[in-house]
């Protein structure tokens, strides 16, 4: 099940300077995996040693923050956009 | 850069895990995606000013220039910064604490908001860094400061903003010239986007990709405080939360002054208010947690909805260092606080600045505020730009023709009530 995911110029590194690649998974763990398995080095950008989410990464699936959805156990389906995105500070 | 083009910059280095940058558009660390954070060489800092140097110079931000990341002193800002440090005693009185003071942002120049500090030194850095664009996501207080020191700086400048915000808010940037693109979503929605365009056509994002330098600049409020105290730290400071950055940065700011000799000791109490609708910071500190869960805003203070708050375990860190403690605001607690600061002492804040006189109220109420200690409350946005906010709540004016026998019966029928027109006896 392909999705599209957003890379940020921090991880494009490891994906060959490419900013959107593809990758497999029903689950957003399971997306971060296969990343992980196709691009070695970019799961620990994203997971800390116990296997969440950095304090300062946000993961969007469809737009929504995933920590308003399943966290990393939200469902993925076939077509979806994420996008990966450092956390943002300042005011409005 | 006019004169003493000199920097005290070192390098840009990860709040996390330590690693170092140069000096550069550059705000999130490669290794971890920790905030970067501007450093610098205090030992040359602290040899070369002085309280008399300071002193001497333009009442602006830039008076303690050795302490900004910038090199030399800008021309961009002129008059910002600065503001009064107001003694409170009218509103002391009604709190019934000794020594009440408000640092007053609701006249920074130009644009009437804190946001002026940290925009005037995110500016200079766009245009020592060579950016011919600057842009930022904001509904309000931050557009318009964006817009307004761009103008004078002759930079193009793009503003984003969530589909449907006010008529108002959309003139108070477009009038200095600015463009505005409207996005269909939320705020948090708009602020995802700002972050993936300022990746894809590197324009400057005033607090995205110079968020090291733009943060720098709220330290300006807590060195004035000091500097408008006699070099002294207040006992408490309550400051608002929204994404977190000027609670850090005052705390900072505070430590800077004793690392180059400019102040010698004094401990400050740094407290949190946010809206009790718009509070992840206020939940983790009193669940005793550094888990911040984000949360979707609910408040009138629109300025500090901010529901998923980058740097709110910098706060939280600030807080719990410092002795200090945070409470949430509902919105009546909010205007109400906003209609006693404006009654007691002629200031109209807005809905962030209530929040911050309704937390200061509850704090003395919970004896963590003690009534004999000097106390500094945060206005750090202007009531006019918010009229909305308390134009439901406020009394009615009295109608009458223009006649002296009209006003004569209504000045009888007020005569004995709550509040006759010549004033309570």
């Amino acid at each position: 099940m392909p999705v599209k995911v957003r890379v940020p110029t921090p991880l494009r590194r490891f994906t060959g300077g490419n900013d959107e690649v593809s990758a497999n998974g029903d689950s957003i763990k399971a997306v971060i995996a296969d990343l992980e398995k196709n691009h070695p080095g970019i799961g620990e950008r994203l997971l800390d040693e116990k296997g969440d989410l950095r304090r300062f990464v946000n993961v969007y699936l469809n737009g929504d923050d995933i920590r308003f959805l399943s966290q990393l156990d939200s469902k993925v389906k076939d077509g979806d956009d994420i996008s990966i995105v450092p956390a943002i500070a300042g005011g409005r | 850069m006019k004169s003493e083009a000199v920097s005290y910059v070192t390098n840009l280095k990860c709040r996390e895990c330590g690693q170092e940058y140069p000096i550069s558009p550059l705000h999130v660390c490669e290794m971890c995606f920790g905030p970067l954070e501007v450093g610098y060489d205090y030992p040359r800092i602290k040899a070369a000013i002085s309280r008399a140097t300071i002193e001497k110079r333009a009442h602006n931000l830039w008076r303690y220039r050795e302490l900004l990341p910038v090199t030399g002193e800008s021309d961009i800002g002129p008059h910002s910064g600065f503001t009064p440090l107001v003694r409170c005693d009218r509103l002391a009185a009604e709190l019934g604490v000794k020594k009440l003071y408000l640092k007053d942002d609701t006249v920074n120049h130009p644009t009437l908001s804190y946001k002026d500090r940290v925009v005037s030194v995110a500016i200079t850095k766009a245009r020592e860094f060579g950016f011919k664009t600057v842009s930022c996501a904001s509904t309000g207080n931050l557009a318009t400061s964006v817009a307004a020191h761009a103008a004078r700086a002759g930079l193009n400048c793009v503003i984003f903003m969530p589909e449907g915000v006010e008529a108002g808010k959309i003139v108070g940037s477009t009038v200095y010239g600015a463009q505005v693109i409207t996005i269909r979503g939320n705020y948090d929605d708009v602020n995802r986007l700002c972050s993936e365009i300022a990746d894809k056509y590197g324009w400057a994002f005033v607090n995205i990709n110079l968020r090291p330098y733009y943060t720098e600049g709220a330290k300006t409020y807590g060195f004035e405080v000091a500097e408008q105290l006699g070099w002294k730290l207040p006992e408490n400071i309550v400051l608002p939360t929204a994404g977190g950055t000027i609670l850090p940065k005052v705390a900072k700011a505070f430590k800077e002054l004793k690392e180059v000799g400019l102040i010698r000791d004094g401990e400050c109490k740094v407290h949190s208010a946010q809206a009790a609708g718009s509070a992840p910071v206020i939940h983790a500190l009193h669940k005793g947690t550094d888990l911040i869960t984000p949360v979707k805003p609910d408040t009138i203070a629109k300025s500090i909805a901010i529901g998923n708050p980058a740097d709110g375990f910098y706060v939280l860190k600030a807080v719990r260092e410092s002795g200090g403690w945070g409470e949430g605001a509902t919105d009546p607690e909010i205007i109400d606080a906003i209609k006693l600061l404006a009654r007691t002492e002629g200031i109209f804040a807005e809905p962030a600045g209530g929040t911050t006189l309704a937390v200061t109220m509850k704090l003395i109420a919970q004896k963590r505020i003690r009534p004999d200690e000097s106390i500094v409350v945060s206005i750090t946005g202007n009531g006019y730009k918010t009229l909305e906010a308390v134009a439901a709540t406020i009394a009615q004016p009295h109608v009458i023709e223009a006649r002296l026998k009209d006003f004569d019966a209504l000045f009888e029928r007020l005569n004995g009530t709550s509040r006759p027109l010549a004033g309570a006896a």
